[in-house]
């Protein structure tokens, strides 16, 4: 490249208005061996920038997958245990508890208790009715004042009168 | 989204968001914890990576202010480390000698630019970015960019060309 554009594009690069494709010229330029003296400097500024760019990261990453915990999966386990406690719970075995006071396991049992008791209770019952049994005497009683009645009758007539 | 996935998006400017925080961090080992705090925070948010207009230019937004949020501690904390990993891995030639060290007179001087400077010669010359690109990523307008950028090259070059005049730094 000529050198009269070099300067000019060198100006238009220290204005800043240079457009990349100009800049990398420039720098293709200033990467060949010969330069002119008094562009010594803009050889070392762009070799320099050329340079610096060879320089990479080489260090690792250490990207941990962040295990997001799914609940959703709460609630598949809960269905599964769910699922299982119905499959082990076995229908519950009609348990007689005998140690229940009062209670029987064999109805016919359970039956002749509760009649027992019942011909208890009505053996006391009559007993207890056997005593108030002289309330009749004193029903009888009063119905022979029944003749008390016809002083009654006879008196209201006189004071009718 | 897999790492496969992830990493094909990223591998691409990796490089860049790392040689961005170098720029602002200088320290090699603490350019590349900022570039694994970024990724990693790209990373954490992958879900919204797909909403991003441009990740890259996004990724450095992010390495820029992260820097800035570290050199901001680290100057609160009245931290001073010097950190000078100039490389001179290969030395065979006299000549490469010679290069190599007017090379570290062009680091010297960036980095003594302003760090808006700094970012910008970095993304502009080293990393070329579009100038609109630049804008959107440093949050700046399209003409300060620009003054920016031409007032960090002419200073570049005045300072080279007074060490190359005098051999002095």
């Amino acid at each position: 490249m000529v050198l009269n554009d070099i300067e000019k594009l060198l100006e238009k690069y220290e204005n800043g208005e240079t457009s990349l494709k100009e800049e990398q010229q420039l720098k293709h330029y200033f990467s060949n061996e010969t330069v002119e003296p008094h562009l010594e400097m803009y050889k070392l500024m762009f070799t320099y920038f050329l340079g610096n760019k060879e320089e990479q990261f080489t260090k690792d990453v250490p990207l941990k997958t962040k295990k997001t915990f799914n609940y959703k999966w709460i609630s598949v386990a809960a269905v599964a245990v769910l699922m299982l406690g119905f499959y082990f719970n076995n229908p519950p075995v009609e348990t007689c508890q005998e140690n229940i006071v009062g209670s029987y396991c064999d109805p016919q049992e359970a039956l002749d208790e509760v009649s027992k008791s019942l011909a208890m209770i009505s053996s006391h019952f009559n007993k207890g009715k056997n005593t108030i049994n002289y309330l009749n005497e004193m029903e009888k009683g009063t119905s022979t004042l029944g003749y008390l009645n016809e002083i009654e009758n006879t008196t209201s007539i006189i004071f009718k009168n | 989204m897999t790492q496969t996935e992830f990493l094909n998006i990223v591998i691409p400017f990796k490089d860049k968001v790392f040689r961005l925080a170098k720029r602002l961090l200088v320290s090699t080992e603490e350019a590349e914890d900022a570039t694994q705090e970024v990724l990693l925070k790209l990373w954490n948010n992958k879900k919204k990576i797909a909403e991003y207009k441009n990740v890259e230019a996004f990724s450095m937004t992010m390495t820029k202010n992260f820097c800035f949020d570290k050199l901001k501690s680290k100057q609160a904390q009245n931290l001073k480390i010097i950190h000078s990993n100039y490389e001179d891995k290969q030395t065979p030639l006299q000549k490469q000698v010679e290069l190599n060290d007017s090379l570290n007179w062009v680091e010297r001087i960036v980095k003594d630019l302003p760090e808006q400077q700094k970012m910008i010669i970095q993304l502009r010359d080293i990393e070329e970015y579009d100038l609109d690109e630049i804008a959107k990523m440093l949050e700046m307008n399209n003409t300060a960019v620009r003054v920016a950028l031409s007032r960090a090259r002419k200073t570049i070059r005045e300072k080279l060309t007074n060490t190359h005049n005098y051999g002095v730094k």
